[in-house]
Parts: C-alpha cells; structure tokens; sequence
C-alpha cells in the first residue's frame, strides 16, 4: 500500500471511529465534554509514562482513558454540588488538570519525547513512518490503533444499543426501567476517552473535537431516526476525511486542520441546505406560506363582498390596495397568482371568485 | 522578602506579574457576566476560534507586531461566537455541539493557514507555540503596553453601563421591556470578552483561557450574593492569583506561568467552594448537623 492511500485509510478509520460515540454526546447535549476529554487525556498519559517508563506501553492506553472519565467525574462532583453550572464546572476541572500535566511534563519530562503540542495538534502525513509488525503484516501503528478504537466502539454499541438509545432521548423512563443511566453514562464516557486516545496520534486532541461533533450534528439536521443518523455521520466524518486530506495534498497544507476545516464545510452544507430543516428550505417554505396566505386573504375578502350592492367597488384590483393595505405591485402580483390556481376570475377591473376560491375561503374562514 | 522586593525591581518579574495581574483583573470581572449568563464556555470557544485570526492577520500584514495580531484574534473569536449564536438560533442544534464545533473547526482552519504561512521565511512555528500556551515570561512593557489598551476600556465600559450589564445578566426580558438595547447590550458584552481573551492569549495561552474567565468568577460567586461585591472579588482573585503564579514560576523549575496562575486560581476556587459561607460545602454540612442535633 502506498503511503498516500495508508494515510487516507487511516484518516477514515479515525473519524468512522470519532462520529460514532460523537452522535450520542450530540444528542444528550455533552459535546463540551469531548472538548475537556480530549485535553485532560495528556495528564493520562504523562502519569502512566511516569509508571511504566515508556511511550510504546498500553498502559499508556489505559491511563489516558481512565483520566477521561475521572474528568467527567470531577465535572459532575463539582457541579453537582449545585454550587456552581456545569458548563462552568468544565471550564474548571479541565485546564485545571491540563495545567497539571503541562507542569509535570516540563519539570520531569522534558528530556523525553512528550511533545505538549504534538498531542494538540498531531500529524497525519507522519503516520505511515511509525510501523508495528501484526502477523507477519507490517502495519503503521495509527491504523492498527484506529482500527481498533473503531472495532471496540462498534461492539460496544452493537450490544448496548438499547440501552445508548433509551437514556438518551429518555433518561427518566431508562431509569424507571432498570437501565442504570449513570452505567450506560460513564460507558459512553470511557468510550469518548478510549477514542480521543486512539485518535490524537493521528489528527492532535483539538481536532478530535471536529471529527466528534460536527458529522453527528450535520447529520442530526438530516434525520430523525438513530440508526440514519449514526449511518449519516459516519459517512459525512469519512468523505469530510477524504476530502481534507485531497485538500491538504492539493494545497500543501495540514492535513488534520483541512479534515477539520471539511467537517465543518459538511455541516455548513446541512444546515443550508437540509431538506426541510435547512435554511433555505425553511426560507422557501415562508415564501411560499406567505402567497397562499395572501391568496386566502384575498378570496375570504372576496367572499365577503360578494353579491353586495358595493360588490363591483370591493371587488376590484385597485381596491385591494386600501382595503388589505397591500401594495399596489404585491396585490397585482397575488391576484395573478390566485388566476393562475383557478381561485379567481378577471373581468375588466373587477374580480370574481371561482368555485374553487368559495371553497378555500370558508375552509380559511372556518378554521 | 527577597522576593517582594524582586517583585518591584526586577525588570522580568515585575513585568510578568504586572501583565498576569492585569489579565487577572479583565477577566475576572468579565467573567462574572459569562458566568452568570451561561456563557462560561464560550470563551473558551471563542479562544480557539482566535486561531485563523492571528494567522490571517499575520499573512496579510507581513508583522508579527503584537496589536495587530491581537486585532485579527479579535475579530476572528468575535465571527465565531456570532455564528455560535446563530447556529443554535436557526436550527436545532444545541448550544453545546455548536460551541465544539466552531471551537475545533475554527482551530483546523488556523492550522491550515498557519501550515500555509510556513512556506514564507518567517516560520510561523514559534507563534503556534506562543498562542497555544502564552509568553507570560517573554512579556515585555511594550506587551504590556497593548494589554492595557485593550484592557483598561474594557474595564471603563462595564463601569460606565454597570446598570445595563447588571440587568442584562439577572433579568433580560425585564431589561427589554424596559426598551433597553438589549442584543446591542449582549454583543457589546460578548465584545469586551473577546478584548479579555485577546489579552489572555498573550499571557496564558488558549488552552487555559477558559479557567481565567471561569474559574474567579465561580470562587467570588461563594462569598457573596451582590453582583458588585462579586466583581470586585473575582477581581482580585484574578490578580492575586496572577501574581502569585508568577512569582511562583520565576522561583521554581520548569513551571511556566499559565499553568502556574491557572493552579492558584483551582485553588482559591476549591477552597471557596469548601468554606465559604453559607454557601460552601463544609459550612452548609455543619449547618445540617446542628439541624439535626436537637432531635437526637
């Protein structure tokens, strides 16, 4: 495989795995915690290297993860002292803990390869040069990594989809179930930490949180159902991958900042442009609510007047002006409309109702 | 002693400490607003966001002159928190992912121009390191000079519309009943905020920016239920804890400044979360003991 094609395959494996448990913190409002998740894991990683001596240990693994989920611990104990929000608890505990790991690094570390800021920032393009041998296969390490964050991820919520679902859109019912929300909670949780591990080598912690978010929410403007919407995210996460690193070769640029960058071209696509829920659907929608608004207006002022002796008077085009307070261009304009749907006849200056528009004005007037 | 008199002649520590203490102070009192708005995490948002900012202004201008970096941090970090806010108004998604998102996909854009600026001769490496973790101890008074320009204004405006802020924060729709401004109220506020990011990013870097807008004004929140005596003590929490990290940092080994300010400020928090009182924890524990004793 050439290098250009691995780094490609592992740039999809990574975000697959990252849109995954992205989709339900989307969903049960918890996007900030990635964003804190993903910064504590370096303290994680800098005390399990202190205890094991390496960089290449697992526990280096286990250490990060298991820091994700004291972080969202101590999130949760200090806002759930109700002394202070959660949002505001995050905005505590996090820099708190990175501060920690910055200082132990540049006191005890510094003669080691910890880079603060390639766990911030990582880089893709160097993926292919760290290789593991996996049966005889000589593998980069990002890929088998990614592969597996992406193994687990799917497993776990292959088999506790119900329970995912359940306390997301339902925590009240999910507890009056028997389904321990707290469980099923930090389950996510270690699984958005195992992820920010596994992902930061190859696009840095900052950028997981793109990777995380945006696909679930652009996908999330597109469906309703959960099993579309967890389908749609990993595909924007992927083509946004493929797209970035298109865009970082073709331009010579970081290739993690353009994966990023694209993730948020695909939401801004959505949000414009989602059938029914984007914005120029919605801005369609009240256009086309506003004519047939006024078409109803217009037959209901018709209906009124008809067959009075000021009939020929009301019943006019210019009328239309004075009487609704429409401009003289909009009312011509709604009329041509109303003729077109076979609401309203013209005959001269004056104006009469078809069948039609009878009907629909006393729908309008009964409703 | 030695190192109180350090601290008024040495030209490096005074220097350090004058520039944490004064970030300590902006953001501890726009802090307060942010806190009590639910605002707490769009400043950090808002901080990553300044990524492209620093990064555009640096490719258009060609200087790595401090204002106008800070000028391009500015207005970057202020797109973003616009279109935070318009994301969670035109569509149902939360202020939550909206924040994220922007956050990181603001930082990947910063890093793609950034990456871009790195094929010009003056390699902009050193400035990605130096927004993401400040130069606290590379200040120098012309720095110091620039945060107090966009520092004091700021300071003068929540004095001069105290009232306004006051109500904007406690009771919004009363303050828009009373006919005043207020979308042009908020957005002046998420403004000045901006102005406190864009000095902290000098000092303390992104990454630790939210716990200076955060972390004074949820410890001075403890002590009081006045919003000027929570101002005022954010403040000061600020500052105490900007000097103090400084000294700390000039003292010890491979302690550098941001982390340093951001522990003392953890700190000051946790101790008032602990004993404040009234509200803090080992206070309203005790209290509930003596509810109790009698019965027994």
């Amino acid at each position: 495989m050439s290098p250009e094609l691995e780094v490609q395959l592992i740039a999809v494996i990574v975000a697959t795995a990252c849109a995954l448990p992205g989709a339900f913190l989307v969903l049960r409002r918890m996007a900030m915690l990635s964003d804190a998740i993903s910064h504590t894991v370096l303290l994680g990683i800098v005390l399990a290297y202190f205890i094991s001596g390496t960089l290449g240990s697992p526990l280096l693994f286990v250490g990060a993860a298991a820091m994700g989920v004291i972080t969202v611990a101590l999130v949760e104990l200090v806002g759930g002292s109700g002394l202070v929000r959660e949002d505001a608890a995050i905005g505590i505990v996090f820099p708190a803990l990175f501060s920690i790991a910055v200082i132990l690094i540049s006191r005890y570390a510094g003669n080691v390869h910890l880079d603060v800021d390639s766990v911030l920032l990582g880089e893709l393009i160097f993926a292919p040069f760290d290789r593991v041998m996996l049966w005889g296969l000589d593998v980069p390490r990002a890929l088998l990594i990614g592969t597996s964050t992406l193994a687990i991820n799917l497993a776990l919520i292959g088999l506790f989809y119900k329970e995912l679902k359940l306390t997301s859109f339902d925590p009240g019912l999910a507890a009056a179930l028997g389904f321990a929300p707290t469980l099923v909670h930090y389950g996510l949780m270690t699984m958005v930490s195992v992820t920010a591990v596994g992902a930061f080598d190859a696009v840095g912690s900052i950028l997981v949180i793109a990777l995380m978010v945006a696909p679930p929410a652009a996908a999330y403007l597109l469906t309703d159902r959960l099993p579309v919407m967890l389908l749609l995210s990993v595909l924007i996460g992927a083509a946004s991958a493929i797209a970035g690193y298109r865009v970082a070769h073709w331009l010579d640029v970081s290739v993690g900042g353009a994966m990023a960058t694209m993730t948020g071209v695909a939401f801004g696509l959505a949000l414009l442009f989602a059938p029914g829920r984007g914005l120029v659907a919605g801005a369609a929608r009240r256009q086309r609510q506003r004519w047939e608004f006024a078409q109803q207006m217009l037959t209901l002022h018709l209906l009124n007047h008809e067959g009075a002796a000021e009939a020929s008077e009301e019943c006019s085009l210019r009328h239309l002006s004075s009487d609704l307070r429409w401009r003289a261009d909009f009312a011509e304009e709604v009329v041509r409309r109303a003729e077109r749907g076979g609401l309203v006849r013209r005959a001269g200056p004056a104006l009469t109702l078809t069948e039609r528009g009878r009907q629909m004005a006393r729908e309008a007037s009964l409703r | 002693m030695e190192l109180l008199t350090a601290l008024f002649t040495d030209y490096t520590l005074r220097t350090v400490a004058l520039g944490a203490a004064l970030l300590g102070v902006v953001s501890g009192v726009l802090g307060c607003f942010a806190v009590l708005r639910r605002q707490a995490l769009l400043g950090d948002a808002m901080s990553h966001a300044a990524l492209p900012g620093i990064a555009l202004a640096f490719w258009l201008t060609g200087q790595r002159d401090s204002l106008v970096l800070l000028i391009g941090a500015t207005v970057a970090a202020w797109v973003a928190a616009l279109l935070i806010l318009g994301i969670t108004r035109a569509s149902r998604i939360k202020e939550d992912s909206a924040l994220a998102m922007t956050l990181a996909v603001f930082f990947g854009l910063g890093l793609v121009l950034l990456s871009a600026l790195q094929k010009h001769p003056n390699a902009a490496q050193a400035g990605l390191k130096t927004f993401l973790f400040g130069q606290a101890a590379a200040l120098v008074e012309e720095d110091l000079r620039v945060m107090a320009l966009l520092g004091v204004p700021a300071l003068l405006c929540v004095a001069l519309l105290w009232k306004q802020f006051k109500l904007l924060s406690f009771d919004p729709e009363y303050a828009a009943s009373l006919g005043m401004p207020t979308g042009f109220l908020s957005v002046l506020l998420t403004t000045l905020m901006v102005l406190a990011i864009a000095i902290g990013l000098q000092a303390v870097g992104v990454v630790l920016m939210s716990a200076m807008l955060v972390a004074p004004a949820a410890a001075a929140r403890q002590w009081t239920n006045r919003l000027s005596a929570m101002v005022l003590l954010a403040a000061a929490f600020g500052a105490g804890a900007g000097v103090v990290g400084a000294v700390i940092s000039a003292t010890a080994r491979g302690i550098s400044t941001g982390p340093a300010v951001v522990l003392c400020l953890t700190a000051i928090t946790l101790v008032s979360l602990l004993m404040a009182p009234e509200r803090g924890l080992l206070w309203s524990a005790w209290r509930r003991r003596q509810l109790i004793a009698p019965v027994e």
